[in-house]
């Protein structure tokens, strides 16, 4: 069903002479999002650029539709593929209906005129991407998102094969975004296109991409569904970050965290510690936190966050042996904050480690610390 | 839509009666008068009245003809050198264009009339051609390294300071008694046009405005930057070579015939734009060329009435309507900048 669409072979993409990424293998297929990740600076966008001709290839070759990239004329180009760039450009007198408009450049005669078919699709397209009511606004008095959505239309009823977006999210507020990585998704598998795009956003990358590929190093590192490449500590690897500050499940990032003997015990779990732990990491207090389950909402923080952290196994009741690790702990920190409201039978340990510290008197209130 | 098209209806109707009514005015004012009926009897019949029809077709014939097709050549030229740069300030005479082809055309008239000879109408648009795309070649070398417009428009209005001065020493050195007409000549006139004239800058500009007529397209996707440009299929090298070539060849034609004209290129194309209300080609293109004709017309005849017999240099009318656009111009981007 997912048939390909694009593919390179041994491609390498830079500027001048400088090839800044090589060995490129990349396989776009129709109705799929393909997603480039990787640090800054790693050529996400020579790689898009060089996709989509902006760029001569420095060695290997691009096809398309079973076609090489370089046989093809301007205008063959622009009616298989789309682009969208990140860069701004300062437009005058120019309404969203004319930009979308020019979406359909390479169908129309000599002078660009539309004809009413070039209309209706349009007037679809922008529909689609839901600016229909902007079409007689200014262009250049848009927010950015709507901006970014005008540009979506018109590359939308150029009826592409292939759209490419570099960094498509830069300018947008996280309502924009998520409203992007939809409309995306739904023209991906709707109008049967292969988008490619490049992200800096990994939660979003993680959620929107039916294949990733990561490029470290100026060469293509892992080629993967997003399962594959959110996993086993992959994307600290590729971005260079400390083990465990990278949130996997949930493609979230964590400030590395204090390293010290541990100055307060968190009695934590069921996610209601999550918020004192990061303000525990803003002042810079190091903490340890116990017990908390390995499936438990809030572990991947504790775990990245917490100097020294007690762990108990999933679906597991808190082990007599974890309880006194934990206990000793606790004493060695000399203060203690329970965040737990409300005990249960696996976490029952915790509620005994709680009335420890109570008749200890080191037990302080949350809202204190 | 609706409105949109409404203003272009509406513009392009006013744009040609305000151009036939100021032609008809052009005809008829002067030192001569020649009434609207004397106009008409003696087209009617050349024979009734000897002078006043050697005055129409010798002089005011030509001279309005010229203003109308220079003017709009000068809008044209301007319009295309904006797109070009992506800026609504450029134009030939502010980006010192204008003066580069003064300074060749003053060369070769001193050149010839010091040697002897006599130079065609075309030879003046070759060398005003030449002189063009030298100071196009400096502005381009210029723009490769700023980005920032505004230093791109000084450097603009400096190159335009050394060619005028340098024009102005060789006029200075050079001691014949045609220096007079030299002068009025650099300092901007449609002055002493003839039919001749009239005819080849005809020949010129209108194949040149249709030329760029035939650009519109990529113009219009060029208007949302070269990458888009590239996308959409435009060859951007030839592209680019065409706008640069068109915009000197205009500007280099009315600089041989008018000298150097200020501020029409600039000021023109943005009052059609926003009374227009669109800067898509295909439809302001021919109002820019129609906008810069009415506008020289209105200028020209000031400068021939306002002072008679004493007529003024058409760079000082022009400068004084056009410099203000300008600067509310400059003004209002800033103040965008600003604010965005």
């Amino acid at each position: 069903m997912a048939d390909m669409i694009l593919r390179t072979e041994e491609l390498s993409a830079g500027y001048g002479k400088k090839v800044i990424v090589g060995g490129l293998a990349i396989e776009a297929r129709r109705g799929e999002i393909l997603t480039l990740i990787g640090p800054n600076g790693v050529g996400k966008s020579t790689v898009l650029k060089t996709l989509c001709r902006q760029l001569d290839p420095l060695g290997g070759t691009v096809y398309i539709d079973g076609k090489k990239l370089s046989e093809l004329s301007g205008n063959q180009l622009a009616r298989k593929v789309s682009v969208l760039l990140t860069g701004r450009v300062k437009t005058e007198y120019m309404r969203c209906i004319d930009v979308v408009e020019m979406g359909r450049y390479p169908y129309t005669g000599r002078l660009g005129l539309l004809s009413s078919e070039d209309r209706q699709l349009v007037t679809q397209a922008m529909e689609l991407v839901g600016v229909s009511e902007l079409a007689d606004r200014d262009f250049d008095r848009i927010s950015d998102g709507q901006r970014q959505r005008v540009l979506l239309a018109g590359a939308i009823c150029r009826r592409p094969d292939v759209l490419i977006l570099d960094e498509p999210t830069t300018f947008l507020d996280i309502r924009a975004k998520l409203e992007l990585m939809e409309l995306l998704k739904r023209l991906a598998s709707e109008q049967n296109i292969a988008v490619i795009l490049s992200l800096h956003e990994l939660e979003l990358a993680q959620r929107v991409s039916d294949r990733i590929l990561c490029i470290r190093d100026s060469a293509p590192d892992r080629t993967g569904t997003p399962e594959e490449i959110f996993s086993g500590g992959y994307i600290g690897k590729l971005y260079g970050v400390p083990e465990g500050s990278f949130c996997e499940a949930y493609g979230s990032p964590e400030l590395a965290p204090v390293i010290g003997e541990p100055e307060i015990f968190v009695i934590g779990g069921g996610g209601s510690g999550i918020a004192l732990y990061r303000r525990l990491r803003r002042r810079g207090v190091p903490f340890a936190v116990g017990v908390i389950h390995e499936n438990d909402i809030e572990y991947p923080v504790a775990a990245a966050l917490g100097a020294e952290v007690v762990t108990e196994k999933a679906f597991e009741a808190v082990s007599a042996e974890k309880l006194a690790e934990a206990s000793e702990l606790m004493k060695k920190c000399g203060r203690a904050v329970c965040t737990v409201k409300r005990f249960g039978t696996m976490n029952d340990g915790c509620r005994s480690l709680a009335r420890e510290a109570a008749s200890l008197g080191i037990l302080e209130n949350e809202e204190n610390i | 839509m609706k409105t949109q098209r409404f203003r272009l209806a509406a513009g392009y109707t006013v744009l040609t009666l305000l151009l036939i009514v100021l032609a008809v005015v052009n005809i008829c004012a002067g030192s001569a008068d020649i009434t609207l009926s004397r106009l008409r009897s003696t087209l009617a019949d050349p024979e009734s009245d000897k002078i006043a029809y050697n005055i129409i077709t010798q002089l005011r014939l030509p001279r309005t003809a010229a203003a109308a097709i220079l003017g709009g050549a000068l809008a044209v030229s301007g319009f295309l050198l904006q797109n070009f740069f992506a800026n609504p300030i450029a134009g030939p005479y502010i980006l010192g264009i204008s003066s580069g082809a003064k300074l060749t055309v003053a060369l070769l008239m001193v050149l010839s009339l010091s040697q002897g000879f006599a130079v065609s109408s075309f030879g003046m648009i070759g060398a005003a051609f030449v002189g063009a795309m030298l100071s196009m070649g400096i502005v381009l070398m210029i723009s490769g390294r700023v980005k920032r417009m505004s230093v791109l428009i000084v450097c603009g209005v400096m190159i335009g300071y050394i060619c005028s001065s340098i024009t102005e020493l060789v006029v200075n050195f050079s001691d014949d008694s045609n220096i007079v007409n030299l002068h009025n000549w650099s300092m901007g006139s449609f002055s002493g046009i003839g039919r001749g004239e009239a005819l080849t800058a005809a020949a010129v500009v209108f194949p040149a405005c249709i030329a760029s007529f035939l650009l519109s397209k990529p113009m219009n996707a060029y208007q949302l930057g070269e990458s888009y440009a590239v996308n959409s299929g435009v060859r951007i090298k030839a592209f680019r070579a065409a706008l640069i070539l068109l915009s000197s060849i205009l500007s280099a034609c009315v600089t041989a015939f008018a000298g150097p004209v200020s501020f029409v290129g600039v000021a023109v194309p943005h009052v059609i734009k926003s009374i227009f209300g669109t800067a898509k080609p295909v439809r302001i293109l021919p109002a820019c060329f129609l906008g810069g004709s009415v506008f020289c017309l209105f200028c020209d005849l000031i400068t021939r009435t306002l002072f008679a017999p004493t007529e003024l240099s058409i760079s000082t009318v022009t400068a004084v309507f056009g410099a203000p656009v300008v600067v509310y111009m400059l003004l209002h981007r800033e103040r965008g900048r600003v604010n965005g």
